[in-house]
C-alpha cells in the first residue's frame, strides 16, 4: 500500500535548514522583518488611532440619524442649520425622538492659572436624550439651572484641576466665554482629535454664552427612530422631505464624514502611511540581502544540486520557501511586539490604538509581499549557479 | 589487496555503451581569443567498465568530463551518453540525462546545512516513486555501505576529509546512476584514505553495473581501472587497456 501522496512527495526540507542551520543570519533576518513589522503596525495604528480619536463623541450620540448643515466640513467648524428642520423630521412614523443640539469651541478659563483655552462647548435640552446612558447618566438634570455645566473628567490637563477640586467636594467656578459658570458635575467623554476638552451644558446657558448664536439656529440635529426601522430608508425619505439647508447622515455615516475630513484634508493619512511604507522599503532591502547573500555564499551548493540533475525550479522554489518561512518566523514577533506597544500607547497618550484584523491582515499581506519579493530578486543570483564550473 | 574482477566483459561489450564520444571537438572563448581545448576526440565506455583519464593540467580532461556529464553543451561532434545524443540537446533535456549520472568532485560539494544523512537523501530523494521512508533507507543502507553507519547525524564539517567524500560517494551512488563521472576524487585526501575511497568507487559501482570514468592524476590509484587513457593538449593520444591486479 502505498503512502498518501504529501508523505510521497515529502522531500528534504532544505529551505527550513537552511534558515535555522545559519542561526545568527536568520536572527538577523527576523530582526529585520520584525522591525518593518513593527514599524508597519505602529504607523498604521497611530494613523487609525488618531482616526478613531477624531470620533470619541460622535460614537456616544444617542441617534440614529444625524441632520447637519451641508456647510460643515467637520466638527471643528460646524455651521447653523435651521432648528425647524429638526420640527419637520418628527412628522416621519418612524422617527421618534429628536434633540436640537448647539456646538461650538468656546474659551475656558483654567481655574487655577487663569489661562484660556479653547473648549468644545454642546448646548442641549436637560430633558432630551443626548449621549448614549452609559456616557451621561442623570446627570443632565443638573444643567436645568442657568449658568451650570457639565465638565469632561477626561480633557486634557491643562485645563485646570477641575476634576480632582470636584472630587474634594469645592465649588469650582471659572468663566467661559467671559461669563461666569459653576461646574455641575463630572462626565467621562473623552478627548478628540479636534478638542482638548468637552463641556456640556443647557441650551439657554449655551445661547447665554454665546449671545451672537440666533436662537433658531443649531449644529447638530439627532433622530432616534422606532426599533426595527430602516435608518436608510427614513434617511432617503428626509432628504426627499426636507429642504436642501441640511444634509442626513447615519450615525456611522456622521463618523465617517468626520474621519474623511483628517483623512483626506490633513496630512495625518499622508504622513503614517509614508511612515509605513518606509517600514516596507527597510525589511525588503533587509530580507533581499539576507537572501541574496544567502543564495550567493550556497552557490556552489546549488550548482552541484544542479549537477546532480535537480532543476531550476527546484532551487527557486527553495528560495521561495525561504521567503515564505522568513514572512511567517518574523510576522508573529512582530505581531505580539505590536500588541504590546498598543497597550503602552494606549496608557501613554490615551489614542484608541487596538490591533484589529483589518491590520493585522494588511501587516502580514505587507510582510509576506516583502519577502516573496526580496526572494524573486535574490533568485536572479541563481542565474549564476553554473553546474560546469563545479568540477 | 588486489581486488577479483569478475566482470564479464565480453557480454557487456556487445550491449550499448554507456558512453561513446565520437570526432568530438570543443572550443573555449570566441573571436580571436578562440582556442580550442578538445580535439577530435573519440571514447567508448561499456557498462560497468571503469575508465580512468590521465593528463597534464589544462589539457582539457574536465572539460570532457563536463561535456559527458550533460553540464556543457556540445559543440560539434557526438557524444551519447546513456544511449541519447547530447549534441543540440536543450537545457532540459540535460537535467533530465544528469539524474541518471552521478558525480563525485574533487571537493565533496556536500550540502553544509545538512547531515550525512540528508546529503546523501538529496541523491536519493531523485529516484521517482519512492515514498519519504524508502529514500530515507536507501540513504541509510548507502552510508553503511561507505562505512558510515555511525556518522549519519553529523553536519559536513564534523567529518574529516574521507569520511566527507565518502558521503559524497554514498550521495552519487544513492541516485542509481548508470554512469558515474569523478574528477580528482582523492586530490584533497592522504594517501591511503585517497586509495581507500576509490577502491570503495569501484567496488560499489561494478556491484551496481555502473560504468565509471575517472580524472585522476594520483599514480597509486591507477591499478583500479580497466582501462587507461592519456589525455593531452586536447587529443585522446593513448587508449591502451591496462591489465589489473
Amino acid at each position: 500500500m502505498s503512502p498518501p501522496l504529501p508523505w510521497r512527495e515529502r522531500r528534504i526540507p532544505l529551505a527550513w535548514l537552511l534558515l535555522i542551520r545559519q542561526p545568527a543570519r536568520l536572527a538577523v533576518a527576523l530582526a529585520g522583518i520584525c522591525f518593518a513589522g513593527i514599524l508597519m503596525f505602529m504607523q498604521l495604528g497611530f494613523r487609525d488611532g488618531l482616526f478613531d480619536a477624531s470620533i470619541t463623541l460622535h460614537k456616544l450620540l444617542d441617534a440614529d440619524l444625524v441632520v447637519i448643515s451641508p456647510r460643515t466640513m467637520s466638527s471643528i467648524a460646524m455651521a447653523g442649520f435651521p432648528r425647524r428642520r429638526l420640527v419637520q423630521v418628527t412628522a416621519d412614523p418612524d422617527v421618534v425622538g429628536t434633540t436640537p443640539v448647539n456646538w461650538n469651541q468656546l474659551l475656558w478659563r483654567n481655574p487655577e492659572t487663569r489661562t484660556t483655552r479653547s473648549i468644545l462647548t454642546l448646548g442641549f435640552e436637560p430633558g432630551d436624550s443626548l449621549f448614549l446612558p452609559s456616557a451621561l447618566g442623570d446627570q443632565a438634570r443638573l444643567l436645568t439651572q442657568r449658568g451650570r455645566v457639565l465638565f469632561d473628567e477626561l480633557s486634557r490637563p491643562e485645563y485646570g484641576p477641575v476634576a480632582r477640586w470636584m472630587k474634594e467636594g469645592r465649588t469650582v467656578e471659572t468663566e467661559v466665554a467671559g461669563k461666569r459658570i459653576r461646574v455641575a458635575g463630572l462626565v467621562s467623554l473623552g478627548a478628540s482629535f479636534g478638542a482638548d476638552g468637552n463641556m456640556l451644558t443647557s441650551r439657554e446657558t449655551f445661547l447665554r454664552l454665546l449671545p451672537n448664536t440666533p436662537p433658531g439656529s443649531i449644529e447638530l440635529g439627532l433622530i432616534r427612530l422606532r426599533p426595527g426601522a430602516d435608518a436608510a430608508a427614513v434617511a432617503q425619505r428626509l432628504r426627499q422631505r426636507l429642504p436642501k439647508d441640511v444634509a442626513i447622515y447615519s450615525k456611522r455615516g456622521f463618523e465617517e464624514f468626520e474621519i474623511n475630513y483628517w483623512r483626506g484634508s490633513t496630512a495625518i493619512g499622508f504622513i503614517f502611511t509614508l511612515g509605513a511604507a518606509m517600514g516596507f522599503v527597510v525589511g525588503c532591502v533587509i530580507v533581499y540581502q539576507i537572501l541574496h547573500s544567502d543564495v550567493s555564499d550556497h552557490l556552489p551548493e546549488y550548482a552541484t544540486l544542479l549537477a546532480m540533475g535537480y532543476p531550476l525550479r527546484d532551487l527557486l522554489g527553495v528560495v521561495a520557501r525561504e521567503g515564505f518561512l522568513l514572512a511567517i518566523l518574523g510576522y508573529l514577533p512582530a505581531w505580539l511586539t505590536g500588541q504590546m506597544l498598543y497597550v503602552m500607547v494606549r496608557k501613554g497618550t490615551g489614542l484608541p490604538v487596538q490591533m484589529d484584523s483589518q491590520r493585522s491582515l494588511v501587516v502580514l499581506a505587507m510582510i509576506f509581499t516583502m519577502c516573496m519579493a526580496s526572494a524573486l530578486l535574490a533568485m536572479r543570483k541563481l542565474a549564476d549557479a553554473d553546474p560546469a564550473e563545479i568540477f | 589487496m588486489p581486488m577479483p574482477i569478475s566482470m564479464p566483459m565480453a557480454t557487456l561489450s556487445d550491449a550499448t555503451p554507456a558512453v561513446a564520444v565520437q570526432g568530438l571537438n570543443h572550443w573555449y572563448g570566441r573571436g580571436a581569443t578562440r582556442r580550442q581545448v578538445l580535439q577530435a576526440v573519440d571514447l567508448r565506455i561499456q557498462p560497468g567498465e571503469v575508465v580512468l583519464l590521465t593528463g597534464p593540467s589544462g589539457c582539457g580532461k574536465t572539460t570532457l568530463l563536463t561535456l559527458v556529464g550533460a553540464l556543457r553543451q556540445v559543440m560539434e561532434g557526438s557524444v551519447r551518453v546513456l544511449d541519447q545524443e547530447l549534441l543540440g540537446s536543450g537545457r532540459g533535456d540535460r537535467q533530465r540525462i544528469r539524474r541518471q549520472i552521478g558525480m563525485i568532485f574533487q571537493g565533496h560539494n556536500l550540502l553544509r546545512c545538512l547531515t550525512a544523512e540528508q546529503n546523501v537523501q538529496m541523491g536519493s530523494d531523485l529516484l521517482p516513486g519512492l515514498s519519504y521512508r524508502a529514500r530515507r533507507d536507501l540513504a541509510r543502507e548507502w552510508l553503511r555501505a561507505v562505512g558510515l553507519e555511525d556518522h549519519m547525524g553529523k553536519l559536513p564539517h564534523d567529518l574529516s576529509g574521507g569520511q566527507k567524500q565518502r558521503v559524497a560517494i554514498a550521495r552519487a551512488l544513492a541516485a542509481e546512476p548508470r554512469l558515474l563521472l569523478a574528477d580528482e576524487p582523492t586530490a584533497a585526501l592522504d594517501r591511503r584514505t585517497g586509495r581507500d575511497v576509490v577502491l570503495l568507487l569501484q567496488s560499489l559501482a561494478r556491484e551496481q553495473g555502473c560504468a565509471v570514468l575517472m580524472v585522476t592524476h594520483d599514480p597509486r590509484i591507477l591499478d583500479v581501472a580497466d582501462r587507461l587513457v592519456q589525455m593531452e593538449d586536447g587529443r585522446l593520444w593513448s587508449a591502451e587497456p591496462a591489465l589489473v591486479g
